[in-house]
Order: C-alpha cells, then structure tokens, then sequence
C-alpha cells in the first residue's frame, strides 16, 4: 500500500510543485501508516529523481519513453494506472493543473476511484477520507468525503509548504507497457517559451492592468520581473488587446495562481481577476484610485501613479540586494 | 459531423456566495442563473464551426431538474439545435460524467469546459471520456475542422501546440476557444421556444464522494498602505515584514 505522486519536470528540473506534492504525499502516508512511491515520465537525470528522496519519496518510478511526450491524455492515465496497480497505491496525488486536470478525471474512472480536485491543505481526516478544496472560483470552502477505496486527488498548488523529510530512495525503470496503438495525439506544432520562469511555479509574480497605459510602457514591470526572479501576468483586457501574451492572463478565464507574492499594477481588482489571484500569500496593490476593489484584497497598497512608483520600487530592490 | 456541447447551470459569476442549513447546502434565493463561461464559449465556437460549414446539428446536454430549463432555453436561443436533459440533481463529477455517458455516444466532437464555475470540478469532460473509451484533450483553447479534419490547439507549460487528434474526441476547452459568447437574439428566443428540449431519466448511479459542508473565508486585514513618495518602504516592508523578498 503507498501514496502515489505524479511528479513533473520542466526542462528535465523538477518544477517545485513536485516537492510540493510529495511534501503533502510525505504527510497523508504518515497518518495512514503507509509510504510514497513517485511516478516520473520524461528525461529527468538520476541525481534529481533522488532529490525527491529529501521530501520523503521512498520509491521513484522512472518512465523513459518519447513517446509520452505528446501528453496523450488517455495513454498517460493509463500509465499512471498501471503505476497505481503495481504499487497498489490507495491514494494518488496530481497537481490541480493542465497535466492534473487531464489526467486525472480518466484515472480516476479507470481505477473505480472517487477524486477531488483542487484540493488544499491535509485531509480533514483519512478514515472516513476528508479533504478540504476552494469552491465557487474561490469564494469559499467545501469539505468532502471520498467514499471510494482508493482515491484521486489534484492538489492546488502552494498550498502546503515544502518540507523536507529525507528518506533512502530507490530508483526504479518502470515500464507501464502501453502499446504504440493507445497513442493518437499527434502534435505538429509546438510553441514555447524556454529559459524564461513558469508562471504557474513563479514564487513571485509582476502584473500589470489596463492602467499601464499601453504595452510601451511594461518597461519598468519587465525590469522588476527581472530583478525580483518574478514570473509576468496581466488582467484579460491587458491579453485580450494584446498588450501582453495571452499566457499572462490570470482571472477566472485565465490561469489561477498562487504565488508567494502577487503585485498588481493599475489593476482595478475586478471580482474575475480577483478569483485568479486571491490563493496569493502576499498581494500588493498600486492603483492611483483610493476606491479600486483591488485594495480589499491587497496586504500592501500604494494609492498614486504607477509610472511614479515603478521606477522607486526597482531602485529600492537593487539597493536591498546590493 | 456531430457536435455534443455540455452545458452547466451555474450562478453568474459576481455571486455573492451564502450557504443556508448550518452551513451544509448552497443558498440559492435571489441567484441568477447563467450558462457556465467555459460551456458558452464552447458553444460559441460549435456555432462558428457550424456557420463555416461542415457541421451538421449541434445539440447540448445537461444533468439538471426542470429548474435549468430557462439555461438551456437560453443556448437553444443562441443556436444550439436541440437539447437533452438529464433530469437528476447533480451530485458529482462521476454521477453527472455517468449520466451523459447515456446520452453522448454518436457524437464525432463533444466540448466540455475546464470547470463549471460553481463547484470547479474539472472532472465532467475527463471522465466522459474515459466512459465512452474515447480519446480526450484537455486544456484546449482552439478548434478548427480543416477539409472534414479536426485542429486541436491547447496549452501547455509556457506556450501551445496544435495537434491532429482522430474522431470522436472529446475537448476540454478553456480560455481562447471563442472570443465573446453570443448574445440571443428576439428571432432566437422565439425560435428557441419551439427546438426539442428531451427530458431524459436518470440513470442508477451512486456518487463516488459527498460534499458535507461549506466555510466562507476569514475576513482579511486591512490593507496596509505606504504613501506614494516613499515608494520604497513597500520594498522595505516586504523584505522585513512579510519576508516574501
Ligand atoms: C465572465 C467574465 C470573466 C472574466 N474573467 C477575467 C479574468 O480571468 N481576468 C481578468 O483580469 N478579468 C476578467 N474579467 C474582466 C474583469 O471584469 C475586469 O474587466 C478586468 O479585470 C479589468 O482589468 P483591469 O483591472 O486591467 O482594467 P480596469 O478595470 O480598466 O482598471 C484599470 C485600473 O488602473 C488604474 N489606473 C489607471 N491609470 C493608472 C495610473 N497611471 N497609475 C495607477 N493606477 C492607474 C485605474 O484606477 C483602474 O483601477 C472577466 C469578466 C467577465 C464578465
């Protein structure tokens, strides 16, 4: 019996919701006398898959096969099936992402699992099986119980800390044995971004609203980004106008991030975007509307002119990390 | 081709969430009921599909008591050709996934949205799949029919790719499927009162998890503000303080 964590890499690096979700997996296994066994698909070098070792990983199974690479929803759940039945794993733990989200729901029918996505925090209980998540786009909390034996869950992501708790690993090949005909996502095209920091794992994030005026001026924001080691974001005007890529949209339609530290320049704080945001542990707010909803939300506020702030704040963190 | 829409009923997005019966059950007096964001750009870009040409009949299914009617009526005006109702309460992502699955076979696409904005699930588009034992993508944020072909585009970490995926698939579609929903026309609305809207009965299917109670979230502090011509004590407050730099 194990808990089960679905890791993933970015650029053959684990992203640290990797260490996040075996911190949780560590946590859950400890209360149901159990262990966590880690599941790896891609090129991830042997140094790093035992770095999980340190967040409490007894067992990696280490998937290397090209042909996973086109994220066909149907062979990777599968895969991660054949994971959980060799494992007999009663609880599997996936990130509330793109990956999660489309993994999961098919995982979930195959195994005869009852799942809950979007989970925060520790179970409420494992016996009877309570998990807490964030419902109505973040406007509340809802408890429920899983009734299944085993149990799916995606897990929102920075909501438990990093913790360590090394353990001896073993690394293990693993061969889920899916045949070549269960693979039918066919990719043509792929654009991406490389060498620039996730949104989605970014620590601290720099956004900017329609109160930047124009794509001209994201000078001043782009320069903080850099300095702060920050990932960018906008409000869905900002990426609707095409100010800003379209990967930059956070909101309700957009992504839904939970950075350590989210700074909201010449956003207003409309309910949508606010549903993006709201998991932040930090939000600060510059708008030069003493009324805008955005400092109802906001831990930090400055009431004035972006264009003023801006350049003040860079220069204030080259002093800091100078 | 065929395309099957599923479409939740949800409250409109600005909500104020209240829950009644010691906190166990949703307060819905005085709610507004809307097509869920995600389902209604779906729909819009079914309808554009089918204005391009290629499409047969676009029909829409929902799991839903007769209360949803006014929802459904609503995509009917817009331009879905027919709708299905599942008449049962929906008690989960398995339980609603389990009910379409009666209704949803014979379809060459099926758009489901990322989540429905009520209980944010992400569960319904996925595990229909997965019942129909048909391929699925998730995350997709465009659709196009190229000489009879499916186009899929969907995101991924820091970017998108655009695949060729066989029929019948099943696209869970997000932000970037269609730019703005439809706004229902009078034509429509008259017409929509005459397009068949099929009530289904329930299958017998257990829910595979039960939601026990609801908290509203602790009141935040007030915000503490800095003044505009000392920028740089935010950095400072940040940096000792909160510790977040
Ligand atoms: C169904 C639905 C879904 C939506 N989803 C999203 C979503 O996912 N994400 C999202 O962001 N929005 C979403 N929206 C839109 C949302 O309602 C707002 O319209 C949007 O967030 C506003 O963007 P903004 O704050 O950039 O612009 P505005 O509301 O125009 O605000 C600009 C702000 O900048 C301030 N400002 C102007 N000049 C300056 C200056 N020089 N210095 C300082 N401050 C200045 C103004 O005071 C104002 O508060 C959605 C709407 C709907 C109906």
């Amino acid at each position: 019996m194990s808990v089960l964590v679905y890791t993933e890499n970015w650029e053959g690096k684990f992203k640290k919701l990797s260490y996040e979700l075996s911190s949780f997996a560590y946590a859950i296994a400890k209360e149901m006398g159990s262990s966590v066994t880690a599941l790896s698909i891609g090129h991830v070098a042997d140094d790093e898959l035992k770095s999980l070792g340190k967040y409490g990983v007894s067992k990696v199974l280490n998937v290397q096969d090209n042909r996973f690479e086109s994220l066909d929803n149907k062979a990777v759940a599968d895969a991660i099936a054949k994971a959980v039945a060799s494992e007999n794993a009663k609880v599997v733990i996936l990130a509330h992402n793109n990956e999660g989200k489309a993994f999961a729901p098919r995982l979930s029918v195959k195994l005869n699992a009852g799942m809950v996505t979007g989970v925060i925090g520790l179970p409420v209980s494992v016996e009877p099986f309570v998990v807490k998540k964030k419902v109505f786009t973040q406007k509340a909390f809802a408890r429920i119980q899983i009734k299944t034996d085993v149990k799916v869950l995606t897990f929102a992501q920075n909501s438990f800390d990093v913790v360590e708790n090394p353990v001896d690993t073993a690394v293990e090949a693993f061969d889920p044995q899916i045949g070549d005909g269960e693979f039918t996502t066919k990719v043509l095209d792929t654009h991406k971004i490389t060498g620039k920091i996730l949104l989605s794992d970014a620590e601290i994030v720099v956004s900017g609203g329609r109160g930047m005026k124009g794509p001209e001026n994201w000078g001043g924001l782009e320069e903080m980004g850099d300095l702060l080691g920050a990932g960018m974001a906008c409000s869905r005007p900002v990426s609707d106008d095409g100010w800003r890529p379209k990967e930059e949209h956070v909101g309700q339609t957009g992504k839904i991030i939970a950075p350590n530290l989210y700074l909201a320049f010449g956003i207003s704080g409309a309910i949508q975007h606010v549903a993006g945001v709201s998991s932040s542990k930090y939000i600060v707010a510059v708008n030069k509307d003493p009324e805008a909803p955005i400092f109802e939300s906001a831990d930090y506020g400055i009431v004035g002119d972006v264009f003023k702030v801006i350049p003040q704040l860079n220069e204030a963190i080259k002093e800091m990390k100078s | 081709m065929k395309i099957l829409v599923l479409i939740s009923n949800v409250p409109d997005t600005t909500t104020k969430i209240r829950f009644t019966g010691d906190n166990k059950a949703f307060d819905t007096s005085g709610v507004q009921w809307i097509i869920n964001p995600w389902d209604e750009l779906a729909l819009t870009r079914a309808l554009e599909l089918k204005e391009a040409g290629g499409v047969e009949k676009i029909t829409i299914a929902n799991v839903g008591t007769n209360a949803t009617e006014p929802t459904l009526r609503k995509a009917l005006a817009v331009g879905a050709d027919d709708a299905i109702r599942i008449d049962a309460e929906a008690k989960d992502a398995f339980f609603v996934a389990s009910q379409l699955a009666q209704v949803a076979k014979d379809y060459d696409l099926i758009l489901a949205g990322i989540e429905s904005s009520d209980y944010n699930g992400a569960g319904v588009g996925g595990m229909l799949a997965a019942m129909l034992d048909i391929h699925s993508v998730s995350a997709v944020s465009g659709v196009s029919l190229e000489n009879g072909e499916l186009k899929v585009q969907r995101d991924i970490d820091g970017g998108n790719q655009s695949l060729s995926v066989p029929t019948p698939l099943l696209a869970v579609v997000q932000k970037g499927i269609a730019k703005d929903p439809r706004i229902p026309a009078m034509r429509g609305i008259m017409m929509a009162r005459s397009k068949p809207l099929n009530v289904v009965p329930p299958a017998d299917v257990e829910a595979r998890t039960e939601f026990l109670g609801y908290e509203l979230p602790e009141p935040k502090a007030a915000c503490k503000m800095v003044d505009e011509d000392n920028a740089k004590e935010l950095i400072r407050l940040l940096h000792e303080e909160a510790k977040v730099l």
